[in-house]
């Protein structure tokens, strides 16, 4: 009777933790699907999607992690067959430095005046 | 000191004037490119890995023992539930003529019955059929969905042809493939 006690707890234990390891898997594929666009939606993610298209490429996501490929090599191994727009997240290079740096830019000025206009005026 | 306290004030709305000019200038620029994504189709990209089963037997086959170098193939992403695959199926029989054109068929999602019907109809241009239940080999191809048309030479991807096939498609394709 003692016994069969720790076996029910170990094997609460164990199917806890097994669960709990579904979830994260399931969290990383949305993750990812949700970093994906369809590409043939208008304004969708994958994971929004239920066309042909992305419920294929769950499909895919779900198989690329079994086989252990990180999330990283995920994204990647899409925009090799896709082109980079496949990806939500745009890639700093030269097409899109100005993107990400507009908005720095116009904070630094922004920034600037309002120094200019009440800092330096009242000394 | 009067000079200088005068150029303060003229240099920052020159400044906010010529900024709000350039990023007005890009947004212009961007208001006339097209919004309308085209992909890509003509990439050297190479033939994917791949193993699946062949249609109507149960035999698993790999990418690689498929195509081979120095051929010419041409990939088929079709199903029976696609209108546009009825429409560009004549072309396909018409291409199966051609003695240095092997033609595979990638059968897309589809019910293996109705495909059967399908093929009795319109007749049967493919010289394998590979099956893609669940549509992850044809992501492996990079396709967005039916009809898909590649031209595979020295297992390499030389053209993409996204959507049914027309005349003047075959006869790009004719003039590759001489």
């Amino acid at each position: 009777m003692k016994y069969l006690k720790y076996i029910i707890i170990l094997f609460l234990v164990s199917n806890m933790n097994l669960s709990f390891a579904d979830e994260q898997e399931i969290k990383l594929q949305n993750k990812i699907t949700k970093n994906l666009r369809c590409l043939i939606c208008q304004g969708q993610s994958i994971y929004d999607s239920d066309s042909q298209f992305a419920i294929s490429l769950k499909i895919l996501v779900e198989k690329k992690l079994s086989e252990g490929l990180s999330e990283k090599e995920i994204y990647e191994y899409f925009e090799n067959k896709y082109g980079e727009w496949i990806l939500y997240d745009p890639k700093f290079n030269k097409n899109t430095y100005f993107l990400w740096l507009l908005p720095i830019l116009m904070f630094l000025l922004g920034g600037a005046i309002l120094f200019k206009l009440f800092i330096i005026k009242k000394n | 000191m009067f000079l200088k306290k005068n150029m303060k004030i003229k240099i920052l709305p020159l400044v906010l004037v010529i900024s709000f000019l350039i990023i007005f200038l890009i947004f212009y620029k961007g208001l006339n490119n097209s919004n309308i994504y085209t992909p890509e189709t003509n990439l050297k990209k190479d033939v994917p890995n791949f193993k699946t089963k062949i249609f109507n037997s149960e035999k698993l086959i790999e990418s690689d023992e498929i195509f081979e170098n120095d051929k010419f193939y041409l990939v088929n992403i079709w199903a029976s539930w696609c209108v546009p695959c009825r429409e560009e199926h004549p072309f396909l029989v018409d291409l199966n003529k051609k003695k240095n054109l092997e033609i595979v068929g990638l059968n897309y999602k589809d019910n293996k019955k109705n495909a059967k019907i399908f093929l009795d109809d319109l007749g049967n241009p493919y010289d394998i059929i590979l099956m893609d239940q669940d549509g992850t080999i044809s992501i492996e191809w990079g396709a967005y969905g039916v009809p898909e048309t590649f031209l595979i030479y020295n297992k390499k991807i030389i053209k993409k042809i996204i959507g049914p096939l027309d005349l003047k498609k075959v006869f790009e394709i004719n003039e590759l493939v001489k």
